[in-house]
């Protein structure tokens, strides 16, 4: 794109701004204004019904007495650790793998990407039918009961979240490892580099700018696991498997505290983009996308 | 990187090269992680697919994992009687009215982004970057205050717009990224002829745009598809009911009959496996285009 070129002989032929207004105003009115309007709310009282009421800082002093609040926290951080350490290499592996010209690999990528077709919902009422203790699954490889266990309800949500997401980030891998120059391995192989080696010293730092995007949509995605557990154990058993933004939707609407549930989300966003920041800074991957820019 | 690429294999070489067999051979960490994982995918679909044809009796007495027999397509009816038709017909409506109200609005955005990129269309485009990084999960409580101030609670529009808003900045910079492999030259033809910016946009954008099109709307109306928080939230009747509210309803009310509920399962897949089968391709680089760029 050339911006020398901006003004051409007539001057019609080019779009104006009119252009872009309908998608402007339509994301500012649902994209832009919610995110204001959740601030606003976290000063205000209100059951859903009716009108907010400016009730000050009271929300945010709330935050203090509430007892769920820094166990739902720590099981957020958990839960986003377990899954990426779960995830990363899996889809790495597994993507380098169908990366592969073979016929074979295209055959069965297409099976493993299967579970992209499911809805949250569907995977979630398929997992508590499979891991019912009294008629699934669940008796025959364990003793029973997966998700009704607090110790281990939140690992088995992880294992079940990695079904589901795995495949996508399955899907990032393969398509960056098919655009590894093959000089690269060719060249290696001149030196005498093969196996682990070239995965080491060639695809793995090739991967680089593809594992940090791919940990970033996890961070930020993992604030959408919490539809997941609403539809598997609700935050149960007690509040075993209960994690920030769930935290929050129950006290909002099933609680009807909305002005407590939208101090809860201020934090989760200033959270999540806090989180993705040092990550995206302590790589260097802002560097890194500016190099690519126009690639 | 272009998102059409996304899905190409590389250029194949012979298998004898000294490069492909060497790049085989460290592959057997990926192999067995890939082996296990297929048994991991496999064994759940397997129990999707059946449990949904088999009778309620062979479930409980056979267990979860029988080979098939005696399958049956009864599930399938029974569904009929429980509002399944029209909670099919309301996730038809809420993703097809979503994918075209997105790409209604992204695409003349998207075009004005590269045509014509001055100071006002600049900061909106960087509003569109930024809009990337709102979790529409943190703000389901400011989305229902203005879904209700607009009286649009409980219908299919309540569901449509927020979703169609979240989708929007990543339709805008995979469209952009794809307009601007046009090449200047041709609109530079168009506009030595005289063209309007309209004539330009129906005449070149639309038809070239197209597989940019077809990889966002397949990514955009598999979201709205398969979205259940906007509906959990904004909706409440049973005649605005879509598919995946109607899953989890269905698990609470009958949670015993599992046959019931995977043919429930098997129902809201369909219509995605068959774009899955048609248009294998697309759907899956219009999945990466949500990383693309």
């Amino acid at each position: 794109m050339t911006t020398a070129k901006a003004f051409g002989p007539n001057k019609s032929a080019r779009p104006g701004v009119i252009w872009a207004a309908p998608a402007v105003v339509f994301f500012a009115a649902f994209g832009i204004l919610p995110v204001l309007a959740v601030v606003y709310l976290s000063f205000t009282k209100w059951n859903g019904l009716g009108d907010p009421v400016w009730t000050g800082m009271s929300n945010w002093a709330a935050l203090g007495d509430d007892t769920e609040l820094f166990g739902s926290a720590g099981r957020t951080v958990l839960l986003t650790i377990v899954s990426w350490l779960l995830q990363t290499p899996l889809a790495l592996l597994i993507g380098v793998w169908a990366a592969g010209p073979q016929r074979s690999r295209a055959v069965l990528s297409s099976l493993f990407f299967l579970p992209l077709l499911l809805s949250t919902a569907a995977i979630a009422v398929t997992f508590v039918a499979l891991l019912d203790p009294n008629f699934g699954l669940a008796e025959k490889i364990g003793d029973g009961n997966f998700l009704g266990d607090p110790d281990r309800a939140l690992y088995v949500i992880a294992f079940i979240i990695a079904w589901q997401f795995v495949p996508f980030h399955t899907l990032l891998y393969q398509s960056a490892t098919r655009q590894i120059p093959r000089s690269l391995y060719e060249a290696a192989a001149l030196d005498g580099a093969t196996g682990l080696r070239q995965f080491l010293s060639i695809t793995l730092p090739q991967l680089r700018n593809t594992i940090i995007a791919s940990s970033v949509l996890m961070l930020v995605g993992s604030l959408t696991y919490f539809e997941m557990i609403l539809l598997t154990t609700n935050g149960g058993p007690g509040t075993a498997t209960r994690v920030l933004p769930l935290h929050m939707y129950i006290k909002g609407f099933v609680g009807f505290d909305m002005g407590y549930a939208s101090a809860l989300a201020v934090l989760l966003v200033v959270l999540g983009t806090a989180l993705s920041i040092v990550v995206v800074r302590s790589t260097g991957y802002h560097r890194m996308t500016s190099d690519r820019e126009g690639a | 990187m272009s998102i059409q690429m996304l899905d190409r294999p590389r250029v194949q070489h012979g298998h004898s090269s000294p490069s492909a067999r060497q790049r085989q051979r460290w592959n057997w960490p990926a192999g067995i992680a890939a082996a296990i994982w297929l048994v991991i995918v496999a064994v759940p679909v397997y129990y999707i697919v059946i449990t949904g044809f088999r009778t309620q009796e062979s479930y409980i007495d056979a267990g979860p994992l029988d080979l098939p027999r005696d399958l049956t397509l009864g599930n399938f009816a029974d569904l009929w009687d429980l509002g399944f038709p029209t909670f099919l017909f309301n996730s038809l409506v809420v993703a097809f009215g979503t994918v075209l109200l997105v790409l209604a609005v992204a695409l003349p955005a998207a075009y004005a982004i590269v045509r014509t990129p001055n100071r006002t269309i600049r900061a909106a485009f960087t509003m569109f970057l930024l809009g990337l990084a709102v979790p529409a999960q943190a703000v389901i409580v400011p989305i229902y205050l203005i879904i209700t101030r607009l009286h649009m609670y409980d219908t299919l529009t309540a569901i449509i717009l927020p979703t169609a808003a979240f989708s929007l900045p990543i339709a805008i910079v995979v469209l952009t990224s794809s307009l601007r492999d046009i090449p200047g030259e041709l609109y530079e033809a168009m506009t030595v002829d005289g063209a309007t910016a309209g004539r330009i946009f129906g005449r070149l954008v639309l038809p070239l745009a197209r597989p940019g099109l077809t990889s966002v709307g397949i990514f955009v109306g598999l979201g709205a598809w398969n979205g259940f928080l906007f509906p959990l939230v904004l909706t409440q009747s049973e005649e605005q009911r879509v598919l995946p509210l109607g899953l989890w309803n269905f698990q609470n009310q009958y949670g015993t009959n599992v046959p019931g509920l995977m043919a429930a399962v098997v129902l809201s897949a369909v219509p995605v496996l068959a774009l899955y089968l048609f248009g294998r391709r697309h759907l899956l680089s219009g999945l990466a285009a949500g990383f693309g760029k």
